[in-house]
């Protein structure tokens, strides 16, 4: 079904698509969704992490195979093999991770499944040289074409990306949250080279979260939400409250009750955070947090604004480079991930394969796995206690309800939800100060859920201090007592979980407050 | 909430875990033996001049099985197979405790030369002492200069991170200069036509049972249960686990990789050089300059097809030495060359290595064991659908 | 300064480092041409894991590839030259035998190396372990049939001869050695250089040279720009085990003309660390792999050549085992970091990176 907007005539179509579908196991990633393109056309696709917007532009470039649905270009019907098919049509896509090779130049980058030649051998470097400075001046930026991509900044990186996808004659350029690392004067820079393409006749696709920005750059918004497209607006037609709602919705689907909080002492204390990824880059960037014994501090945020670094600081799994850690009083900056389990904070980690279970190993050892040092699992910290740490093992399978044939299965075979209840049951089981949960329920089936709050909230209630990190709005609005908005890596603000209201969260979310007074995040140095 | 299964009787659900456990390598075994029937034929068509017997390679692994235990079995040759075992087995527990550990022990033949000199070298300075002195002193001589051996690329990679697949292949060369020089140098016995160095007198182990049978069989059997005790019944064994199996996790559990390392290192060294030990003090009695043994590398095929656990070691070391020592006699009697062994090894690696097509095959399921080797080590490229965002 | 260390250790250490550099400096020449056949061998293991290593495909198996090659390019040449009897050819003494064993040589390694790119690509096996494999049945089947044919006490097809360069050439003063090492020397060892050059050309001007780089560093993103990166993969690593088998091939056809078992002797692991000294580049693997030939060069001209006085007198006591082990020595140094980090493709196989990956 075509979306036809009254009173314009009808241009031929650069890119349809039309009721695609796709569906990985356990999800609809894509629910007949149909998308317009017009020639010459900046279109925005927005909504949350996980809406399916990259499936659907993955579907575009050939990288995966819609289950229903066909695409168009310029009115005609294709079948989209892989990316080179994709690329000899003319689509061309920007990732959101860069598809650069960090060692080899510019040029090279460009040149890579698209190879100027001399002949059937050699590249013919002169002339790719003397394009890719053409290209660069057209667009208003000069590129040297030998500088290794590796030494550029992200912003610089991106420009790369595009004359990619120039080089290449692209008529479709999709553009997968090019603006997640650029810094305003640089999005504004990118915006005016999106502007000229436009003026050119080449479609953009632009995919992103961020609101004000889609506002400001596109020439049609589709709101993707939960897989289904949600709405189509012109930006004179509609504003950012809107969009918010139609990207978030506006009930939040409450699981369970979490009642009254009770909170009394600060047990976590956090000034002037930093920390920095793996790349070196500045990600929490002073952090300033409390988190009372009875209650839940859940911060909300957009993935890759700094949550995880901050949880990782905050277990001892990342060094901070700067501030204050500080739990019932002492002072823990920068302890180890031991240090902290003992000082009674638990953790549930986002990844559970990576720093949750050791899936080659049975249910009973993982639910040892902090703790197998200590007695009675262990005596004299050298041999291991079989009878107790299976007894152990029992107790909490049965209190946990892990559906699992015997504590000795293997953590592999279980299913996802059992899998979250070992760690779950591992963690909360003991006496604690502080409980940090990194999404806990994603990926999740309604039962498994529903378990994880309300033992969360039963922890609440038994007075432990809860950091709550999720992605999911409706988990942080349920369970949260006060919440914090994470935006690029500063906590924007706090609000009273009573009177919070899901679109202004939403919107916290996406723009990190109205007057945008959060200092614009570092050059990433890319070594 | 599903009502729970009737109990499985015993001796069944039993059966059905070993069967899981052993599945792959016996299927890889037998695939293997066929493929060696089918070599044997092939090269009696190749070679010329004698009428063609197609039960040749019947012949050929009677006699095979004869050389090994004997047929019927009897002390003697039973006694080689073990003797033959022994440092298969030290070297496959060294290389499988690595494995346990996430890493690649290729070194295990330097770390059983130096295991071998360093024996030879403690042997000569107390052969002259009572046996019960001279023994334990030896194999501590071996064992630390095997210790050493692996302590080396052990401390590399922790410091530096220098990959110890590297290291330990190029230590093994560098063993075998020393040993050469070592022997030729300060343990030469002067005025020998050839480097030889001299015999260790009373550090000499002794013989147990038939003709050659020693002390080293104990302790290698004995070392299965020292390391099946360390590996599942520690703290340690379970911190060595949790870092081959996944290393993110053992860092939030407090282990602290480096200091793993190191001591697994370490550990590989003084159990190779243990089975070096062996070999000198057990059988050889002095070493000269053309020593040398493939035991380093058959050391690998041993761990993998045991599954890096010491009773599963324990078996395919059996298998292997067996081999060994029945080539010998299949080479005599039915004219195969003894290293067809070496092919067979190979082949029954390929197949195991091959575990996702047989299981396809022979419809496996569940059955979990094959190359146990540290899992996702390294990542070669997957070209599939991403997953949803 | 000489003076002060004279008088300080009570030898003149200085003066003997000189003297050292001086001898080394005035045996070149000799010695030259041994050093080039030795590295030959060595070089062409060194491309092979250049060319699979920077595909992103660790490669251990290349001793094992070699010894295949090195066998059949002999029992080929066998089995062929009683059919094709023909005199050698004045250059090089080539006969069709020699050139049938030698191609079958070639291909024979390139089939073992499809044996490694299928274990390693396809089925997704570790690397070095199915490496490893490689190694274990090369050894055995060769092993195996080496003993089973020794018994008919086969002749050799012989091997390819030397070229006599130009006596007016080599005679040149100062550079005319250079001529001779190059010249002096049968086919495969006069085409080392060549090989190098063109790698090396190939490697970082072509366009098949460009997408082999691109996956051994970031294979996704090679992906999305649709090289088949699989297809590009198994290519390389036939090619590279193609370079191996005329490693073999030297082995048994050039530098002798006869197979033993095992006669590659760990020239493979010496061709991956002449990879790793020369930094993942041909020419770099080149000049590791001749400063490890030097070594050799170096122990065997101190016997025959020995310098004199005190010089002399410290060389010949240095045990011959040490500069058998020296490359060795080298490469750990290297590898650890020691003088200079080297560093592999970013995708390679992953087993010289930093950290613990899952």
């Amino acid at each position: 079904m075509t979306t036809e907007v009254p009173g314009e005539p009808q241009q031929a179509l650069a890119l349809e698509m039309r009721g695609i579908t796709k569906r990985y196991p356990g999800v609809v990633a894509n629910d007949h969704i149909d998308l317009v393109v017009r020639p010459g056309e900046i279109h925005a696709l927005l909504g949350e992490n996980g809406a399916g917007k990259t499936t659907l532009m993955n579907i575009l470039y050939g990288l995966a195979r819609p289950d229903e649905g066909e695409i168009l270009l310029d009115g005609l019907p294709v079948r989209i093999s892989g990316p080179s098919d994709a690329i000899a049509r003319g689509i061309s896509m920007v990732h959101q991770h860069f598809m650069l090779v960090p060692v080899l130049s510019v040029a090279d980058n460009i040149l890579l499944g698209e190879e100027t030649m001399a002949n059937p051998v050699f590249i013919d470097q002169a002339e790719a040289r003397k394009r890719i400075r053409e290209l660069g001046r057209r667009f208003h930026f000069e590129i040297d074409p030998d500088v290794k991509v590796g030494s550029l900044s992200v912003g610089w990186q991106q420009r790369v990306e595009i004359l990619k996808a120039l080089y290449r004659q692209a008529r479709i350029l999709v553009l997968d949250e090019p603006t997640a690392v650029l810094t305003p004067q640089e999005t504004e820079e990118i915006f005016a080279v999106l502007r000229r393409l436009a003026a050119e006749g080449h479609s953009i696709v632009f995919i992103s979260h961020k609101l004000y920005e889609v506002l400001e750059i596109a020439d049609r918004i589709t709101v993707i939400r939960r897989g289904r497209v949600v709405g189509s607006r012109i930006p004179a037609e509609t504003d950012e409250d809107d969009l918010a709602e139609l990207m978030v919705g506006r009930e939040v689907q409450l699981i369970v009750d979490r009642g009254d909080s009770h909170p009394t002492d600060v047990a976590l204390k956090i000034e002037g955070l930093k920390v920095a990824d793996d790349r070196g880059s500045e990600v929490v960037r002073g952090v300033d947090l409390e988190v009372r014994a009875g209650e839940i501090l859940g911060i909300a945020g957009v993935a890759g604004n700094g949550q995880d670094e901050l949880v990782e600081a905050l277990i001892g799994l990342r060094k901070p480079s700067a501030g204050r850690v500080t739990l019932d009083g002492k002072d823990v900056t920068g302890k180890g991930p031991r240090h902290m389990n003992e000082a009674g904070v638990a953790f549930v980690p986002a990844d559970r394969h990576r720093f949750g279970l050791v899936l080659a190993f049975n249910v009973a050892d993982n639910l040892v796995l902090t703790s197998y040092y200590r007695s009675p699992y262990a005596r004299r910290g050298i041999l291991r206690n079989q009878t107790a740490i299976e007894a152990a093992a029992k107790k909490t399978t049965a209190a946990f309800d892990i559906r699992t044939p015997s504590v000795h299965s293997r953590a592999s075979r279980l299913s996802g939800g059992n899998q979250q209840k070992v760690v779950v049951g591992r963690e909360f089981d003991r006496k604690l100060s502080l409980l940090i949960l990194d999404q806990p329920t994603r990926g999740l089936d309604v039962g498994s859920i529903e378990f994880i709050h309300r033992r969360t909230i039963a922890q609440r209630d038994a007075g432990a201090a809860i950091l709550l990190v999720s992605a999911e709005l409706d988990e942080v609005l349920e369970l949260s007592d006060r919440i914090a908005v994470m935006f690029r890596g500063a906590v924007v603000a706090v609000v009273d979980g009573r009177t919070a209201d899901k679109n202004e969260v939403g919107l916290l979310m996406a723009t990190g407050g109205r007057d945008r007074t959060v200092p614009p995040p570092m050059e990433a140095q890319a070594s | 909430m599903t009502a729970p299964a009737a109990p499985v009787p015993r001796a069944r659900s039993l059966l059905r875990r070993l069967w899981a456990l052993t599945a792959q390598p016996l299927i890889a075994i037998v695939l293997a033996l066929l493929v060696g029937a089918v070599i044997i034929l092939a090269s009696e068509l190749v070679i010329p001049g004698q009428p063609f017997d197609p039960l040749l390679p019947a012949r050929a692994y009677i006699a095979l099985l004869q050389g090994a235990i004997g047929l019927p079995p009897a002390v003697n040759p039973i006694v080689g197979t073990l003797v033959a075992t022994a440092p298969l087995l030290l070297g496959g527990l060294s290389v499988g405790f690595g494995f346990k550990a996430g890493l690649f022990n290729i070194g295990a033949q330097g770390q059983f030369l130096m295991g071998a000199i360093g024996a030879v070298a403690a042997g000569i300075l107390v052969s002259s002492q009572p046996s019960s002195i001279a023994i334990p002193f030896a194999i501590a001589g071996g064992m630390l200069a095997g210790a050493i051996w692996g302590f080396i690329p052990g401390i590399l990679k922790a410091l530096s991170g220098a990959h110890e697949v590297v290291t330990t292949i190029m230590l093994n060369y560098v063993a075998i200069s020393l040993f050469a020089a070592i022997v030729a140098g300060p343990l030469a016995v002067p005025g020998a036509p050839s480097p030889i160095t001299p015999d260790v007198g009373n550090a000499a182990y002794p013989i147990l049972i038939g003709r050659g049978g020693h002390l080293g069989l104990l302790i290698a059997l004995g070392a299965v249960g020292v390391m099946g005790w360390l590996l599942y019944r520690t703290t340690f064994g379970f911190e060595v686990r949790t870092a081959g199996a996944n290393p993110d996790a053992a860092r939030y559990a407090g282990m602290r990789p480096r200091v793993l390392i190191v001591a697994t290192m370490a550990i590989c060294g003084a159990l190779a050089g243990l089975a070096g030990t062996g070999d000198v003090l057990g059988t050889q009695h002095h070493v000269t300059s053309s020593y040398g043994t493939t035991v380093g590398f058959d050391s690998i095929a041993v761990a993998l097809l045991g599954g890096s656990n010491p009773v599963g070691i324990l078996f395919a070391s059996l298998l292997f030495g067996a081999m060994r020592s029945g080539a010998s006699l299949m080479q005599i009697s039915a004219g195969i060359p003894a290293q067809l062994v070496d092919v067979l090894q190979a082949t029954i690696l390929l197949f195991l290595i091959a575990t996702p097509v047989l299981r396809r095959l022979f419809r496996l399921r569940g059955a979990k064991s094959g190359i146990d080797a540290p899992g996702t080590f390294t990542k070669t490229y997957v070209s599939g659908e991403p997953t949803p965002s | 300064m000489d003076g002060l260390i004279n008088a300080l250790y009570g030898i003149p250490v200085a003066g003997l480092v000189f003297e050292f550099f001086g001898y080394l400096l005035g045996v070149l020449p000799l010695v030259a041409p041994i050093m080039l056949r030795v590295a030959t061998p060595l070089t062409l293991a060194a491309m092979c894991g250049v060319v699979c290593e920077r595909s992103g495909v660790v490669n251990i198996g290349i001793e094992g590839t070699m010894l295949v090659a090195a066998f059949v390019g002999w029992i080929v040449g066998v089995v062929v030259a009683p059919m094709i009897p023909a005199d050698p050819s004045p250059i090089f003494g080539i006969t069709p035998a020699l050139l049938i064993a030698f191609v079958a040589a070639v291909g024979a390694a390139g089939l073992v190396a499809l044996l490694h790119a299928w274990l390693s690509i396809s089925l997704r096996a570790d690397q070095i372990i199915s490496g490893t494999i490689v190694n274990i049945a090369a050894f055995g089947v060769t092993g195996y049939l080496n003993e089973l044919i020794s018994k008919s006490s086969p002749t050799s097809a012989g091997a390819f001869g030397q070229f006599v360069p130009p006596k007016a050439l080599v005679e040149i003063p100062l550079v005319g050695w250079l001529f001779n090492m190059f010249l002096n020397q049968g086919p495969i060892t006069m085409s080392v250089l060549v090989i190098v050059i063109v790698l090396q050309i190939l490697l970082f001007r072509s366009r098949w040279g460009l997408r082999t780089r691109a996956i051994g560093e970031h294979p996704k993103a090679a992906e999305t720009v649709g090289i088949d990166v699989i297809r590009v993969r198994y290519r390389n690593v036939v090619i590279g085990g193609m370079l191996a088998g005329v490693a073999g091939a030297a082995l048994s056809m050039e530098l002798t003309n006869s197979f033993q078992e095992g006669m590659t002797a760990g020239r493979g692991f010496i061709g991956l660390a002449a990879m790793i000294i020369g930094r993942w580049t041909p020419l770099g693997a080149f000049g590791a792999a001749l400063l490890f030939a030097s070594s050799q060069a170096i122990s065997q001209s101190i016997t025959f050549a020995t310098p004199p006085g005190q010089l002399g007198d410290i060389l010949l006591s240095i045990p011959g085992q040490f500069w058998d082990a020296l490359p060795y020595i080298v490469t750990i140094v290297v590898v650890a970091g020691l003088i200079g980090r080297s560093t592999p493709p970013a995708a390679d196989g992953q087993p010289y990176e930093r950290e613990a990956t899952a």
